[in-house]
């Protein structure tokens, strides 16, 4: 889907004063207006869920360029790269993704392996993709746009985790060892705010990702997202990072196995998620 | 608790039950897996995820802990907690505000030398007249009026607060004075934001 750049600028502009309507709205009320913040809340969703008001998707327009980018010491593009369905298949590559890989021999998610294709298949020198793994003012991110290129080749499918591998096994399992251990001076793991039903930090609402079903589905269903907030369309690994900044813990490596483990975990507890991506968040 | 003895606690778990086993990792290969991910960070940064003896027990029972395991840890941590020497335990409720107003301090993207608060309203309701508090603890509006501003409750609140494991084992709270996120005032100054009569959560 191609949107022009300054409709999508006008309507964030919009939803940035939906935004500081809502602030204004709920600062001066008092517990009955709870639940009126709470329908505020949702009315500013339902604006931020429509796509053709979604600048997530100049990152999937982005990302189309750049997988056809011819680029490296051999000078291909990506359109070789093997995202676990073939060569160059993009169509529900995202879905059953992190998945292991024969020729790597590792589990991977959507940037392990856009990483891997860089440095084998182009002979690419990934430094500067990842020094510029989450875009800035000014900053494109190169992981960001291709991730959002090829999760939306997925879009309408459903979340298939991939847990046939006994390495495949082996992330889960440690996926879910991680969402339990808690650290940092808070004392804080994953459990601490996503174990529960129905509960919010500050006026927040919090997943419960401890469990199957539906929450964890519509969650994982919704990322790669355009985060108004930031200005920037994010993917799993930046949502984990961010995580895990909250919970007082150090800087988690990019593309990591802890966080691809953590990712397998919560693809098992979303699988069958109708994926709709990018989506569009606070 | 250092390395060798967390892999010792585990490894005697497993000898104990052998399903167990057979469904978890063994613990050699999560410390990989973490030391894949955070083995980058500093000493000081690796320290504070590397679980002491209390918080050991809470991760293999997901905060489940046994009994005997509760005692345990109730009495370790009562242990580490420090009472104000001059025997005062309420500060300046304005000043507790602010430190439960504050969600700063301990992350990664903190500048050097950020003053941490105690964020206490991403968790709780304080003062009945902000809307925007969380749910993961209970509401503590009205703290020190329901409680009628009672000597030995002002005691145990101190307590929860500077170690919240040395009142309920594995409590899902951060163990404020025993971690050093807060210092003593700033506690203090908490205790008065609760049992202040004078504070908003009271009125």
């Amino acid at each position: 889907m191609k949107l022009p750049t300054i409709g999508a600028a006008v309507l964030a502009a919009a939803m940035t004063l939906a935004a500081g309507h809502l602030t204004a709205q709920s600062q001066p009320q008092q517990t009955p207006a709870q639940d009126d913040s709470e329908k505020e809340i949702e009315r500013y969703r339902q604006m931020l869920s429509d796509p053709f008001s979604n600048p997530g998707f100049l990152a999937v327009d982005r990302g189309e360029a750049l997988w056809a980018e011819k680029r490296g010491t051999k000078n291909v593009s990506l359109e070789g790269c093997d995202l676990g369905e073939g060569p160059g298949k993009l169509e529900g590559a995202f879905a059953k993704l992190p998945r292991w890989f024969a020729d790597a021999d590792r589990v991977m998610d959507t940037e392990q392996r856009l990483l891997w294709c860089m440095d084998k298949l182009q002979g690419f020198d990934t430094k500067d993709v990842v020094a510029r793994r989450f875009s800035g003012p000014g900053r494109a991110s190169d992981m960001e746009d291709l991730t959002a290129f090829i999760a939306n080749k997925s879009s309408g499918m459903k979340i298939e985790p991939q847990l046939k591998h006994a390495k495949e096994l082996e992330m889960a399992a440690i996926g879910e060892e991680l969402f339990y251990r808690r650290g940092g001076v808070m004392d804080f793991s994953c459990a601490t705010c996503h174990a529960e039903e129905g509960k919010r930090i500050r006026l927040q609402g919090l997943p419960n990702l401890s469990v199957q079903g539906a929450t964890a589905q519509a969650t994982m269903a919704s990322w790669p997202t355009y985060r108004v907030s930031q200005s920037a369309l994010r993917t799993m690994q930046h949502r984990l990072w961010d995580c895990y900044r909250q919970q007082r813990w150090p800087v988690p490596e990019y593309g990591s196995d802890s966080l691809t483990a953590l990712t397998v975990f919560l693809q098992k507890q979303a699988a069958g998620g109708e994926i709709a991506v990018p989506s569009i968040k606070r | 608790m250092n390395r060798t003895a967390f892999v010792s606690v585990f490894a005697a778990l497993l000898i104990g039950g052998p399903a167990l086993a057979q469904q978890k990792p063994s613990p050699a290969t999560v410390e990989a897996y973490v030391k894949s991910t955070f083995g980058k960070a500093s000493p000081e940064w690796q320290a504070r995820i590397a679980p002491d003896d209390s918080l050991t027990v809470c991760n293999v029972t997901r905060n489940n802990a046994s009994s005997a395991e509760s005692d345990a840890i109730i009495k370790r941590e009562l242990a580490r907690v420090a009472y104000p020497a001059d025997g005062k335990l309420l500060g300046d409720w304005k000043k507790g505000y602010a430190v439960a107003n504050n969600g700063r301090g301990g992350q990664f993207s903190d500048p050097p030398g950020t003053v941490a608060g105690g964020n206490c309203f991403a968790c709780h309701q304080l003062d009945p007249k902000e809307v925007s508090y969380g749910t993961l603890g209970p509401s503590l509006a009205a703290y020190g009026r329901d409680r009628k501003y009672d000597a030995d409750a002002m005691k145990d609140a101190y307590t929860k607060i500077y170690n919240s494991m040395a009142v309920v084992p594995c409590s899902n709270m951060p163990r404020f004075g025993s971690n050093k996120v807060l210092d003593e005032q700033q506690i203090k100054d908490v205790m008065a934001y609760l049992f202040d009569p004078e504070s908003p959560v009271n009125k």
